[in-house]
C-alpha cells in the first residue's frame, strides 16, 4: 500500500519542484509555431466620445497583420461581455445592465477601456504600429468617487441610467431596525471609507489564441482561475463558438486573489483575432496595462449605525453603503458589495435586526469586481470598526463589549437576519485563545516600554466570521446567479493502482496537488506519490467552475470525496465477485478489500487490475474499468471566522505605523494540510494589512487619470513591513461539508484590515481620535496627529 | 551584435539587437523562461539572476552588459555540481513552504542565494531587509523568511564540509 499521506499531515508540495527550479509553465513562457504578437490600445482619457481611428498608417507599418476596432467586434455582431449576476432593487426591478464591448464603442468609459487590438509579427513591431494610430476623442468630464458620481448634475456615463446609480439594492428589515433605534440607550455612528485596492498577482495577465482551421477549434491559453467558465461565458455568449470547438486552457498561473476570475475583454478579442488572421497570437500585460485593466476591488464610502441598549447589547444595525463598480459590470461585479455583504453584517453578533441599503453606481473607473475577500473584508471592517466606537462611547471594554453579544457555541446552528444560518461556530473560543496567544495581558508593560521611547502603542481586536465555500446554487439563484456554483471532479485510478484526479477547481498557489492527493491517499490507501491532480484545461478536465471564494477543498474536495466514494463502492462489487462472497460483506480498509470477519483479502492494485482485465469478472452486472465522477453542490456556505488581534507602534514624529504584533486564532473546520493552511493564512493576512496600512488606488476626479499607476506608486506590503505573525486554528467541523472543512483562503484578509486599524485608533485615542481610515500611511497619520495635537496641547 | 558570456557553466555566444533586455534575451532568444517579468519599474524582483555572482534585476539590464561575464539564472542553481540535487536554498524553500503561486520564486531564490552566501547567521531582520526588493503576494513572507534563514545555515554548513 506504500506511503499513504492522508488528512493532518503536511508533506511537502508535489508542486513545488517546477517552481523552485525555474520550470513552472505560465501563459507567458509558452510559443506556438507561427506565433504573432498582440498589443491593446486603451483609452487614455476617463471618459470620452470614440469620434473615429484612422488605421492607415498603422496598417502600413512594417510587420502588421491586422488592426481591429469596436468597428469590426459590430460588425461581427459579438455579444458584450456578460454579467454572470443580475441583482435586483427592493421592489425587483433589475439591476441597469449597460452592454459592455469587447473594444469601445462610440464611447470610453475609463482610462484603460479597450479601443483597438493590433497584431503584427513582433511585439515591438505591434506596438509601432499602435503609435500610428490616429483617435479622435472627444473628451468628457469623468467622475470617479462614488459621492461625487450621485450628485445632480454629475458626469453620466450611461444615457439610460440615471444618476450612475445600477441598482438601489436593499437587505434585511428596515421598520424593526428603525424600532429598535427608537428604543436605543445609545447609537454609535460611523462614517467610512474602504480604500479602492488592485489585486496584484505577481504574474502579470497574459493570453495566447490558436485557431486550426483543418478542424475549426479553437485554443485559448488564459491566467484565469476557471477556464470552464471563460469557455462558456466567452463561447456561448461573447463569440458564438459552440463549447466542443473551444479548448481554454489555464496552465501555471501566478497567483489570482478574484483578479483572473472574470471572462475579460482580451480573451475574446485575441480568440476571434485568431481566426481572423489564421495564426496564434500572444499578448502579456504590463503591470502598468494591468493597472488600468485588471479589475480592482473594495472601494465603498459607508454611514453606520449601531444601536444599543444601556448594557452595551446590540438592538439593531444599520448600513447605508455606496459601491463603485467602475465603467461597466464586470462577471460578478455586482454581487460583491450586494450578496456577499449585505449577509455578513451579522457578523459573530446575535443583533437582531439589521437593514443594508447599497446604491451600486458607476464612475469612469476601471471595473470593480472581487478581490480576496470579496465583499466580507468591507462587512467585517465596517462591524468591528463599530463595535469598537461604540465600546470606546459608552466606556464598556471592547473585549467585554464583543463577549456580551456573541453568538454562544451552544445556539449553532444559527439563523442571522440576514439571509445566511450559520452551521457551526465557536468565536468565544477563538477570542478566549488568542487573548493567550497574543499575551493581551503583558499590553501594559510593552505599551510603558513604547511610551518610554516616545511610541505610542495600540491593541486591536477584530471577532469575524465569513461565508464561503461559493455556493449553493439554489440559493445563489434565489439572489441572482445567472450560473450554477457547483463542483465536479473525475477519479481515474489506472489498471497498476495509480491514480489520476481531474478536477474542475484551478490551483494558482493554494497547493490543491498537494492537499487533494492526500485525500485521495487516505480514502483509497493507495501511495501519495501515485495520485496526480489535473486542473485548468477544459480538454483534460470534464467541467469545473473553477477556483474563488474559498471554494476549492469545501465545494471541490467534496466532490473529489464523493468520487472516491464512488469508486470504493464499484471496487467492492469487484471484490465480491473475485472473492466469491456478498457485497455487503466486503469491507474497505487500508487499500485492502476483504471479506469480514476472514483472511480473504485483495488488494486496491489487484481490484484496479481486475476492472481492466477482466477475465475473472462480474461483466453481467457490471462494466470494466475504475473511473468515477462526482458532482457536489452544497447545501449552505461555510462559515470559517475567529479572532485577529494586531498590536501596532505609532510614531508620533512621523506618523509611521509598525505592525509588531500579529495574533490570529481561526476556526476553518477540518485541517487537511495544516501547512498549507498556515500559509494561506499568512498570505491572507498581509493582504489585508496591506488595504490597512500602505494599499490605495486613486484616481482624479474629473480627468479620471489612475494616480497610483504602477508599482512605484502603489505600495505592496514588503518583507520587512511584517513581525512574525502567531498563527493557530481552534476549529468546529463545519456539519454539511463531506470532512468536515470550512475552507481558509480569504479569512486572513477578511479579519485583519479592522484588527489594524482598531489598534492604530487605540493608540492614538487618548489625542481624541476616534476613526483613521485605510490606508493608514505616515502622511495621512501625521496630518491627524497635527490636527489632533492641537485641542490636546491648548489643554 | 555578437556577444559572449558564460550561462549557467557553459560558454555561450549569441547575436542580440542591442536594445535588448537580459530578460528578454533569456526568456525569448534561449528560452529560459524560468526568469520572469512581474512589473515594468523594477520593483517586483522576479527577475533576478546574478551577473558575475551578484544579483542584478535582469529586466533593466541590456543584453551587450552580459559580454565576457558569468550569468547565473535560476536554471543553473543547483546542489554540489553534477550531483543532480537542488540547492540547499531550493530544499528550505520546499520544507519551510516558502512559495505558493511560484513566480516570484526564482527572483526570490536568487536574491536569496546571494544575500545568504558567507553569511550563516543572517538574523530575521537582516533577511526582511534583504528581502525588500522583492515583492511575494501570496506567502505573506513569514515562510519565504524562515527559508531562507534555514537556506543560509544549510548552504554555509554544506560548505564548511
Amino acid at each position: 500500500m506504500g506511503n499513504v499521506i492522508g488528512i493532518g499531515a503536511s508533506p511537502k508540495r508535489k508542486e513545488d519542484q517546477r517552481f523552485l527550479t525555474g520550470r513552472g509553465n505560465y501563459v507567458s513562457d509558452i510559443k506556438r509555431p507561427g506565433m504573432t504578437a498582440g498589443v491593446f490600445v486603451r483609452s487614455p482619457h476617463g471618459h470620452a466620445i470614440l469620434r473615429g481611428i484612422d488605421k492607415a498608417a498603422a496598417l502600413a507599418s512594417p510587420g502588421i497583420i491586422a488592426v481591429l476596432t469596436g468597428e469590426d467586434v459590430a460588425a461581427d455582431k459579438l455579444g458584450s461581455l456578460p454579467c454572470g449576476w443580475g441583482i435586483s432593487d427592493a421592489k425587483g426591478v433589475p439591476m441597469k445592465e449597460p452592454p459592455f464591448p469587447m473594444l469601445a464603442q462610440g464611447k470610453v468609459r475609463f482610462v484603460g477601456d479597450m479601443v483597438a487590438f493590433v497584431i503584427a509579427e513582433t511585439p515591438e513591431q505591434a506596438d509601432a504600429a499602435a503609435e500610428l494610430l490616429t483617435i479622435d476623442y472627444e473628451v468628457l468630464p469623468s467622475v470617479v468617487g462614488v459621492l461625487e458620481a450621485v450628485r445632480p448634475g454629475a458626469p453620466q456615463l450611461f444615457d439610460d441610467v440615471p444618476n450612475n446609480i445600477c441598482c438601489d439594492w436593499e437587505l434585511g428589515d428596515k421598520a424593526a431596525v428603525e424600532t429598535a433605534f427608537r428604543k436605543a440607550a445609545h447609537v454609535a455612528k460611523l462614517s467610512l471609507v474602504n480604500n479602492r485596492l488592485i489585486g496584484n498577482p505577481m504574474e502579470p495577465r497574459a493570453a495566447i489564441a490558436e485557431y486550426e482551421p483543418g478542424t475549426d477549434r479553437f485554443t485559448l491559453w488564459t491566467t484565469s482561475q476557471f477556464p470552464h467558465v471563460v469557455r462558456f461565458l466567452m463561447g456561448a455568449l461573447v463569440l458564438n463558438i459552440p463549447q466542443h470547438k473551444l479548448r481554454v486552457v489555464a496552465p501555471d498561473v501566478g497567483g489570482g486573489f478574484g483578479v483572473k476570475q472574470f471572462h475579460y475583454g482580451e480573451e475574446a478579442v485575441i480568440t476571434w483575432a485568431a481566426k481572423r488572421v489564421k495564426r496564434p497570437i500572444k499578448w502579456v500585460a504590463s503591470r502598468s496595462e494591468g493597472y488600468v485593466s485588471d479589475r480592482h476591488g473594495r472601494d465603498h464610502v459607508t454611514e453606520a449605525e449601531l444601536a444599543l441598549d444601556e448594557h452595551g447589547k446590540f438592538l439593531a444595525f444599520r448600513v447605508n453603503t455606496l459601491a463603485n463598480m467602475g465603467g461597466y459590470l464586470s462577471t460578478f461585479g455586482p454581487n460583491i458589495p450586494t450578496n456577499l455583504y449585505g449577509p455578513l453584517l451579522g457578523g459573530v453578533y446575535t443583533t437582531p435586526a439589521i437593514y443594508c441599503n447599497v446604491k451600486v453606481v458607476f464612475t469612469n473607473t476601471v471595473p470593480v469586481d472581487a478581490y480576496r475577500g470579496a465583499g466580507r473584508p468591507e462587512a467585517t471592517f465596517v462591524l468591528e470598526r463599530i463595535v469598537d466606537v461604540a465600546a470606546s462611547e459608552m466606556g464598556i471594554d471592547r473585549v467585554e463589549i464583543r463577549r456580551r453579544n456573541m453568538i454562544p457555541k451552544e445556539a449553532y446552528p444559527y439563523q442571522t437576519p440576514v439571509l445566511v444560518q450559520y452551521d457551526s461556530g465557536d468565536p468565544m473560543g477563538c477570542l478566549d485563545g488568542a487573548l493567550v496567544a497574543a499575551d493581551v495581558k503583558g499590553f501594559g508593560i510593552r505599551k510603558a516600554a513604547s511610551a518610554s521611547k516616545g511610541k505610542f502603542r495600540g491593541l486591536g481586536y477584530s471577532t469575524y466570521v465569513e461565508a464561503c465555500g461559493l455556493a449553493p446554487s439554489r440559493f445563489a439563484g434565489r439572489l441572482g446567479a445567472r450560473g450554477g456554483l457547483y463542483e465536479s471532479a473525475t477519479v481515474r485510478v489506472h489498471p497498476t493502482g495509480q491514480v489520476t484526479v481531474m478536477i474542475g477547481t484551478h490551483n494558482h498557489g493554494q497547493g490543491h496537488e498537494t492537499t487533494f492527493a492526500q485525500i485521495v491517499s487516505e480514502k483509497l490507501g493507495v501511495s501519495f506519490e501515485n495520485v496526480d491532480i489535473v486542473f485548468g484545461d477544459t480538454d483534460r478536465v470534464q467541467f469545473g467552475m473553477g477556483t474563488y471564494g474559498s471554494r476549492s477543498l469545501v465545494v471541490g474536495g467534496a466532490a473529489l470525496s464523493k468520487a472516491t466514494d464512488k469508486v470504493i463502492a464499484k471496487g467492492k462489487k469487484i471484490a465480491a465477485h473475485l472473492l466469491e462472497a456478498a457485497e455487503v460483506d466486503i469491507q474497505f480498509e487500508a487499500g485492502n478489500f476483504s471479506v469480514a470477519g476472514t483472511d480473504r483479502i485483495k488488494s486496491f492494485e489487484d481490484i484496479a487490475g481486475a476492472a481492466y482485465v477482466p477475465h475473472n469478472y462480474p461483466l453481467e452486472v457490471l462494466e470494466p474499468g475504475l473511473e468515477e465522477q462526482a458532482y457536489y453542490d452544497p447545501v449552505n456556505f461555510t462559515y470559517p471566522g475567529g479572532c485577529h488581534i494586531a498590536e501596532v507602534e505609532v510614531d508620533p514624529e512621523t506618523g509611521t505605523v509598525t505592525l509588531v504584533n500579529y495574533t490570529a486564532v481561526d476556526d476553518v473546520g477540518t485541517v487537511i494540510n495544516p501547512m498549507i493552511v498556515e500559509g494561506q493564512l499568512h498570505g491572507g493576512i498581509v493582504q489585508g494589512v496591506g488595504q490597512a496600512l500602505f494599499e490605495n488606488a486613486v484616481y482624479d476626479e474629473g480627468s479620471g487619470q489612475l494616480l497610483s499607476g504602477s508599482l512605484m506608486d502603489y505600495c505592496m506590503p514588503r518583507a520587512d513591513h511584517m513581525p512574525m505573525m502567531k498563527i493557530s486554528t481552534h476549529s468546529t467541523l463545519c456539519t454539511h461539508t463531506p470532512m468536515g472543512v470550512k475552507g481558509c483562503g480569504e479569512v486572513g484578509t477578511i479579519g485583519s484590515p479592522a484588527a489594524v486599524i482598531n489598534a492604530v485608533v487605540d493608540a492614538l485615542s487618548h489625542l481624541g481620535v476616534t476613526h483613521v481610515d485605510m490606508p493608514a500611511t505616515p502622511n495621512r497619520i501625521w496630518r491627524l496627529l497635527q490636527n489632533a495635537s492641537l485641542p490636546v496641547a491648548a489643554e | 551584435m555578437q556577444i559572449s558570456f558564460t550561462l549557467n557553466g557553459r560558454p555561450t555566444t549569441v547575436d542580440v539587437e542591442p536594445a535588448t533586455l537580459v530578460t528578454e534575451l533569456l526568456r525569448e532568444q534561449l528560452n529560459l523562461t524560468g526568469t520572469h517579468i512581474g512589473c515594468d519599474t523594477s520593483q517586483c524582483g522576479a527577475c533576478v539572476v546574478h551577473l558575475n555572482g551578484l544579483p542584478v534585476k535582469s529586466c533593466t539590464l541590456l543584453a551587450p552588459a552580459l559580454d565576457g561575464a558569468t550569468l547565473l539564472t535560476i536554471e543553473g542553481l543547483q546542489g554540489a555540481p553534477g550531483s543532480n540535487q537542488m540547492h540547499p536554498m531550493q530544499e528550505a524553500f520546499r520544507e519551510h513552504h516558502g512559495l505558493q503561486c511560484g513566480f516570484c520564486t526564482p527572483g526570490m531564490l536568487m536574491t536569496a542565494v546571494a544575500l545568504a552566501t558567507g553569511k550563516p547567521d543572517l538574523t530575521e531582520a537582516e533577511v526582511r531587509h534583504g528581502l525588500e526588493g522583492n515583492i511575494c503576494r501570496c506567502t505573506g513572507y513569514q515562510n519565504i523568511v524562515v527559508s531562507v534563514m534555514a537556506g543560509a545555515a544549510a548552504m554555509n554548513a554544506a560548505k564548511g564540509e
